[in-house]
């Protein structure tokens, strides 16, 4: 899809938006509608476009594969490390109130850290399977053609 | 008069919904299908958003209308753009399938409480209104959605974001790095 111009041009103004509006849907979770799950399909949609957009190699060169199996895990890792940290605090696990000075703080920053955790490992997730079958397709045609 | 707006639109959007799946179920062409899918999706999301289910049009939209109709285009592009006409005998058991599902659901949906009845198990329960108010003073955040998912239920959360990491490391075992590597 290298030729079509409007379409790239487009795109390339639409995704910082995109990615943006994503980041503000994950961090005003506690005020509005959303959270870091839909953040995270927000997030993997813009990375989907752009794929779409300047193929595939493009966008792993953006997000290599490494990355995406970092993201999927990482975030799994952010949401159980913050309950072992309340744990270490002295609470149980995932008892945010231990994790500041007062326990209104504490529940803030466990939700921030846990709903990130959602958002980081929704957006590996969408875009690793995204990129598997995209690539899938492309092999099938190598073979064929 | 506001809440028999509310009902109309309900109304008028579920009609779509089920023309749409109509449409769906007799459409041959497999990428208008996955399209319409896609606007399935979003009636849904309509539906919820009617509901005051704000959180879970949120995630419709996104997810249903959203990955799955481009996950959809992407089978699509590995198989071929037509259904396979089948013969009348399979499309009969497959009518006959469907319709004792869809009764057997139907059917069970006749228990279920009516929508907004307030003496249901539901509405009833002291932890309902103990989340409801108790989010404000314990939690802080406005959202109490947020605060049931992310801190009073944060070991489903947990459990579903596990989910996530399963499903996207399977998918990558299956279709991905194990399968090149193979070859």
């Amino acid at each position: 899809m290298t030729e079509h111009t409007i379409l790239r041009v487009v795109a390339k103004l639409t995704i910082p938006f995109i990615l943006l509006f994503a980041l503000y849907v994950q961090f005003h979770g506690e005020y509005g509608p959303g959270g870091g799950f839909q953040a995270g399909v927000i997030f993997a949609a813009g990375i989907i476009l752009y794929t779409l957009i300047f193929g595939l190699d493009e966008a792993r060169r953006v997000i290599p594969p490494w990355a995406v199996r970092a993201l999927i895990s990482g975030g799994v890792l952010i949401y159980a490390g913050t309950g072992v940290a309340c744990m270490l605090l002295g609470g149980d696990f995932l008892d945010y109130n231990v994790l500041a000075h007062k326990p209104a703080h504490g529940q803030h920053l466990g939700i921030i850290l846990v709903e990130l955790g959602v958002g980081v490992t929704v957006t590996g997730g969408m875009i690793g399977i995204f990129f598997v079958f995209a690539g899938r397709g492309r092999r099938r045609q190598g073979t064929v053609g | 008069m506001d809440n028999l707006m509310i009902e109309a639109l309900t109304l008028a959007l579920l009609t779509l919904l089920a023309v749409t799946g109509l449409a769906i179920a007799r459409l041959r062409n497999l990428f208008a299908a996955a399209m319409l899918t896609g606007l399935f999706s979003l009636l849904s999301a309509s539906v919820f958003m009617a509901l005051d289910a704000v959180d879970v049009a949120f995630t419709e939209a996104s997810v249903g209308a959203g990955i799955t109709t481009v996950l959809m285009l992407g089978a699509l592009a590995l198989t071929r753009g037509r259904e396979k006409t089948v013969t009348k005998m399979r499309t009969a058991q497959a009518l006959v399938v469907t319709g004792v599902t869809g009764a057997a659901l139907v059917y069970a949906t006749l228990d279920m409480p009516h929508f907004g009845q307030p003496d249901t198990p539901v509405q009833q329960h002291p932890l309902r209104a103990h989340y409801l108010e108790a989010s404000e003073k314990e939690i802080h955040i406005p959202n109490a959605v947020t605060s049931v998912l992310a801190s009073y239920r944060g070991y489903d959360t947990l459990g579903e974001v596990t989910v996530i990491f399963t499903a996207g490391i399977g998918v990558f075992v299956l279709l991905g790095t194990a399968r090149r590597r193979r070859r």
